[in-house]
């Protein structure tokens, strides 16, 4: 099983797309070494625009060069990214702007950088943005698909990725599908909704969930919008108990889209979990998943609870 | 009580050199953390803390201290030393930089730690703060000062320079902000990645009062921090011109090590460099 960080895979993909698709042009912001957009780089310098600290610079900058038929891949850390939401929502979204925005190291993920580096909000503002795509791929082929899907689709996109490598979820034959969720496991005692980061975690606890007499189904949503609404409600009527897990704050993300369906009158009783409206903090990426318990065994810990709480 | 300043030139040297030492013990035990615009900044750091600025270890949020804010703040590590050597905190909590639970995270966090003025981080921020700091000092009459260290990389940020447009305007000339031009970034060199010369023609039509030194040069340092004392009526840059990773001849000038933790045996041997000089 191999084990990629999904900015790696982007980086790669997006050399590898360079070939094919002369209209990519890259822009990054003094961390190409770190958004991985340095592959781009080497191989096409021309097309290549290090734009130095200034982000809301370079992103409008690429709405510009999209209005004028490139189609620009912007890239920085997800934090920074979000920190120039202004100038997302008018430059680019608002103008319609066809600009590919990369936020790398997402959530709490990245480790020892602490709070300041952690793009902890972020699909929150930009799934509020009219048109604008919000992707959030768990693995190397998925994030390989994901890239293409941005490059060819017609209008903004967000492609939130990780520093910390993931395991492989999806298998060779896999097909990414913008907006519909991927059911990794079936079950039917709960469903636990992962994205990104979390969804081998949300894997593995399935397991360890079993061995607790926890039946538990494992969904993928790699797609925050549009959002596979029918999906969830499918799961809510079949397993009764939703849970969502990830690496951002539980307000804005992947829980606060599920729980909009659920409202809106899909019948399940729903755990959101994932940073819990605190502060990011110093630590390994290892010592975060843990004290967030979004790595298996919180996830695990977690679900279990959530069961014997609904039964009770 | 005041901390009892110095001007003694070799004092200050010797906690500049422990600056460097700490901070590359910090980041190598940690194993990430940013040594080169550490090291740069060392000397600025120790003279702020030891000679320049008026503070008190003891009572952290004295409402009469000099003010600095650390707005290129990765490189803390300098910052947590000159604190910890004033007795702000026990030495022995440095080597916890970035662990988890620590005080001492990778970048400011003022919540955690109440020497700390503010949170930074994200580059272009601290030195907007520190002009809302000095206004606030000015509507009060206040006598303290404010002091701010940005990077020659983070002045790409268009933030730096609304932040020097209003200082300017607003003249407060209790506004103290140093340049670590030492032409380094992540991506490059700064002159090649997004070059900012001329750098003391930019400031001073932005109405601000320039002085270029050599920012490993103590005496310099010293006389700069005291001719922006005597400035009247504009905030004053410490233009100084800066080595990335100085006192360590394999770090220096050398950006690949911007952001990366030097092994132990790399740390070994910087300490033992250091030790000698
Ligand atoms: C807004 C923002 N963008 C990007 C970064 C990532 N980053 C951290 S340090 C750094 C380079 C800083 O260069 P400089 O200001 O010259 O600092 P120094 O060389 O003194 O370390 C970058 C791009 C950041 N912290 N904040």
């Amino acid at each position: 099983m191999a084990s990629v960080a999904s900015r790696q895979s982007f980086g790669l993909a997006l050399a590898e797309l360079g070939e094919s698709h002369p209209n990519i042009v890259v822009c990054d912001a003094d961390l190409s070494k770190s958004t991985m957009s340095c592959h781009f780089a080497e191989k096409f310098p021309e097309r290549f625009f290090e734009f130095g600290i200034s982000e809301a610079n370079m992103l409008g900058a690429g709405a510009g060069m999209a209005l004028t038929g490139k189609v620009p891949f912007v890239c920085s850390f997800a934090c920074f990214i979000s920190g120039r939401f202004d100038t997302i929502r008018i430059s680019i979204a608002y103008s319609r702007a066809n600009v590919k925005i990369v936020g790398t190291h997402a959530g709490v993920g990245i480790g020892e950088d602490g709070h300041s580096q952690m793009g902890l909000e972020d699909l929150g503002l930009m799934r509020s943005l009219p048109g604008m795509v919000v992707i959030q791929p768990a693995d190397d082929i998925e994030t390989r698909q994901a890239v293409k899907f941005a490059a060819e689709h017609q209008g903004p996109v967000y492609l939130r990725l990780t520093r910390q490598k993931l395991d492989d979820v999806n298998d060779s034959s896999y097909e990414f599908q913008v907006g519909k969720g991927v059911t990794l496991a079936d079950g039917s005692g709960l469903t636990l909704i992962a994205t990104g980061g979390t969804v081998a975690h949300a894997l593995k606890a399935k397991g360890l969930l079993a061995a607790r007499g926890v039946d538990a189904r494992v969904v993928n949503i790699h797609t925050i919008k549009p959002f596979d609404a029918e999906l969830i409600a499918k799961c809510a009527r079949e397993t009764g108990l939703l849970m969502t897990v990830e690496d951002h704050s539980i307000i804005g993300g992947l829980g606060s889209a599920v729980a909009e369906v659920i409202a809106e009158g899909a019948p399940a009783k729903l755990k959101r979990w994932g940073v819990l409206d605190v502060f990011g903090e110093s630590g390994t990426p290892e010592d975060m998943y843990r004290a967030h318990k979004i790595d298996a065994e919180g996830i695990a810990e977690t679900a279990e609870q959530f069961v014997a709480n609904a039964q009770g | 009580m005041a901390y009892p300043l110095t001007r003694d030139i070799d004092v200050l040297k010797k906690h500049a050199n422990q600056i460097r030492i700490h901070s590359l013990k910090m980041i190598a035990k940690a194993k990430s953390g940013h040594p080169g615009g550490s090291l740069s900044i060392a000397d600025i750091c120790s003279a702020l803390m030891f000679g320049v600025m008026r503070h008190d270890p003891r009572t952290p949020r004295w409402a009469d201290r000099d003010r600095f804010i650390m707005s290129k703040g990765h490189c803390v590590p300098a910052w947590y030393s000159a604190l910890a050597q004033a007795g702000y905190f026990p030495e022995e909590e440095l080597m916890t930089l970035r662990e988890f639970g620590s005080r001492l995270q990778g970048h400011p966090d003022c919540a955690k730690l109440d020497c700390i003025e503010a949170a930074s981080g994200s580059l272009g921020q601290g030195m907007s703060i520190a002009l809302g700091m000095a206004m606030a000092g000015k509507m009060d009459n206040a006598d303290w000062r404010v002091y701010c260290a940005i990077g020659d990389g983070e002045s790409q940020e268009g933030q730096i320079w609304e932040a020097a447009l209003a200082a300017g305007k607003f003249g407060v000339d209790n506004l103290t902000v140093v340049l670590d031009n030492n032409n380094g970034q992540i991506d490059g060199y700064v002159n090649e990645v997004m070059p900012l010369d001329p750098i003391d023609a930019k400031w001073r039509s932005f109405n601000w009062h320039v002085i270029a030194i050599n920012g490993h040069d103590m005496e310099q340092i010293l006389a700069a921090f005291d001719e922006a004392k005597q400035t009247k009526g504009r905030p004053t840059l410490i233009w100084a011109k800066t080595i990335k990773g100085q006192g360590v001849s394999f770090m220096a000038n050398n950006y690949t090590w911007h952001g990366k933790a030097p092994t132990a045996e790399q740390c070994e041997a910087a300490v033992k460099e250091l030790s000698a000089a």
